[in-house]
């Protein structure tokens, strides 16, 4: 039972991590219909800028605050000066022009921080653990990103459902040109959505930064689990993603711990040892197979779509 | 092409083969065994593009995840030979099977999605199986396996011969462009390529676009997956990380970089990429940044890529 708890807590820390990414990216798919590989490099720039600022300010959140910033600054550069361009081209010279770009930033950290990975400290405030449930020792920071991510989540839904600007990103979310016809403004709209894109995906990539090692190329792989999330949820829907994102996490976390378990009910213990990994590995994108086959849409798609 | 008036692109397809089956000789002369082998990598991995270039270029499909099926066949030669099957043919054919399985499951569910989604969904199976590869750890996981000896295709194809193997790539290079260059001819390529540029009026006229499309996604997979053979013959080592999807994007930039109107196009990308990565990664310890401010600037300017360059720029997508 302790196993299971601790799992589920994993589960739900790594869903809302990824719902950070996820969150920004599926907005700038469905408003901006942009295929954006650089989410991942914003996500990796956040945690490389905290381990100069922390270090700089010599607080953990001064630093997470002048990072989240520093990264939504780079995001909105990129999107007004190399991105721009590209905007309503084909999504194939997309995928290359910001698969270009991943190429930069993984060279420019490595030029700017060095070769070797970066670590950064739990903050003391956030350090150790607490007893939960009566039996569960968890560290404290990692209640901490799951707090952080449902507050986000909480401000997002607030934001997007019961304001004005809320409104005009989910007209552009279900139908762009007839959002623009009745007056959005589009290119604010634009860079606002990928703004606040690259400050989340900043968020992530810092508070993930001291459970995770910071690194050149740390966003690449995250970024696959955070497109998953956008499929699974449904392009344009915050609310598709973070459901997406707890069912993302939950069976991640579970599956690895249960999986192997339930492998060696079926083959003999040196079989199943040696594959349960690689088969574990395969649950999160068998959840993706079944959402397509089920609802190619996605589990909540965002009105106007098919 | 017509033989009276031979096209740019013509002249330079033919310039390319002629330069690749000279490689081994330039090898011999300037006595650099390298040449050859980056030579050999060029033809290779132009198969593999070739192979999406079914998908990519006819189909007007941008699948981000063929690098998987480049993985698949490699791994089919390693860990055959890992278990002491050294038969050339036993090798490709279980290559072959595998490649055709699982691109037709990933085919069947990534195509009943368009646009963004086809991309992102081709891209997360792929990356499920490099997942697949690192958790592999009877065959090395992550690290990776290293084979002991290619193929054995009988004392009349000495696979370890370079010279033998290069000739063997160059060939099966032509065949495949070939091949590739019927199709697009064919009856079967005109209802890929009108799909491509619309799909709705395709259907209306009665064909199952759903039908095609997942048959040139299959060929494709299946000719990556020889491509991955030769890889793993190539190397002598397979990994995961040759499925990584970073590897998937580099296949798609030799499509991009050499144009995607015609069966020659990914040639020229595949030769001018590996070109470039070896002349850039000599040069500074930053040659990925070096390439992508490239890829940038050429996103940019040229539009149609080499291919569309050398037929007057008049290839648009």
């Amino acid at each position: 039972m302790t196993l299971f708890l601790e799992q589920t807590l994993n589960g739900v820390q790594l869903g809302l991590l990824l719902f950070l990414m996820a969150a920004g990216l599926t907005l700038i798919f469905g408003i901006m219909n942009f295929m954006n590989l650089a989410h991942g490099s914003l996500f990796m720039a956040g945690a490389y800028l905290a381990t100069s600022l922390i270090a700089w300010t010599g607080s953990f959140a001064a630093g997470l605050a002048l990072a989240v910033a520093a990264t939504t600054v780079l995001g909105l550069a990129l999107e007004q000066s190399v991105l721009k361009p590209f905007f309503g081209r084909h999504h194939l010279d997309q995928v290359l022009a910001t698969f270009a770009l991943i190429l930069i930033a993984n060279d420019a950290v490595r030029m700017i921080w060095g070769d070797s990975g970066l670590t950064i400290a739990v903050p003391a405030a956030l350090a150790g653990h607490v007893t939960l449930f009566g039996e569960v020792s968890y560290p404290v920071y990692r209640c901490f990103i799951i707090a952080l991510g449902l507050a986000v989540a909480a401000i997002l839904y607030a934001v997007i459902q019961h304001t004005r600007v809320g409104m005009i990103v989910r007209a552009g979310a279900s139908d762009r040109e007839t959002a623009s016809a009745l007056g959005a403004n589009v290119p604010l709209l634009f860079a606002a959505v990928f703004g606040f894109g690259a400050a989340l995906a900043g968020l992530a990539g810092i508070v993930a930064a001291p459970i995770l090692t910071v690194q050149s190329g740390m966003g690449d792989d995250i970024l696959i689990l955070a497109l998953v999330l956008v499929v699974i949820g449904g392009i344009g829907s915050i609310r598709g993603a973070f459901v997406a994102a707890l069912l993302v996490g939950l069976v991640d976390s579970l599956g690895r711990s249960y999986f192997p378990a339930l492998l060696r009910v079926f083959l003999d213990p040196a079989t199943a040892s040696s594959i349960s990994s690689a088969l574990s590995a395969m649950l999160v994108y068998v959840l993706l197979a079944l959402v397509l086959l089920l609802r190619p849409g996605g589990l909540l798609p965002v009105g106007g779509r098919a | 092409m017509n033989i009276r008036k031979p096209s740019a692109r013509a002249i330079a397809g033919l310039a390319l083969f002629a330069a690749l089956l000279a490689a081994p000789l330039a090898a011999q002369l300037l006595d650099n065994a390298h040449l050859l082998t980056v030579a050999t990598r060029m033809t290779v991995m132009a198969i593999a593009a070739v192979g999406l270039s079914l998908v990519l270029g006819l189909g007007g499909l941008v699948s981000l995840g063929h690098a998987a099926y480049l993985g698949v066949g490699a791994y089919a030669v390693g860990i055959l030979a890992h278990h002491g099957h050294a038969s050339g043919w036993m090798q490709l054919a279980v290559a072959m099977a595998a490649c055709a399985g699982f691109s037709l499951v990933i085919g069947a569910l990534s195509l009943r999605t368009r646009g963004v989604y086809f991309i992102m969904v081709t891209l997360a199976f792929a990356q499920m199986l490099y997942f697949v590869g690192v958790g592999l750890a009877p065959y090395g996981g992550d690290d990776g396996l290293t084979i002991s000896s290619r193929s054995g295709f009988g004392p009349w194809l000495p696979l370890e011969n370079p010279y033998v193997f290069h000739v063997v790539c160059v060939a099966l290079l032509a065949g495949v462009a070939a091949a590739i260059h019927a199709i697009g001819r064919s009856p079967f390529g005109l209802v890929l390529m009108a799909s491509a540029s619309n799909e709705r009026r395709v259907r209306a006229i009665g064909y199952q676009v759903y039908r095609y499309q997942l048959v040139a996604y299959v060929v494709s997979g299946m000719v990556c997956g020889l491509a991955g053979v030769l890889l793993a013959n190539l190397n002598n080592f397979v990994s995961p990380s040759m499925m990584h999807w970073t590897r998937s994007a580099e296949l798609v930039i030799m499509m991009i970089l050499g144009g995607t109107a015609t069966a020659l196009g990914p040639l020229f990308g595949a030769a001018a990429l590996i070109a470039l990565e070896e002349f850039l990664s000599g040069q500074t310890h930053y040659w990925q940044a070096a390439l992508g401010v490239l890829l940038l600037v050429a996103m940019r300017l040229a539009r149609g890529g080499i291919d569309g360059l050398l037929a007057g720029g008049s290839h648009g997508r």
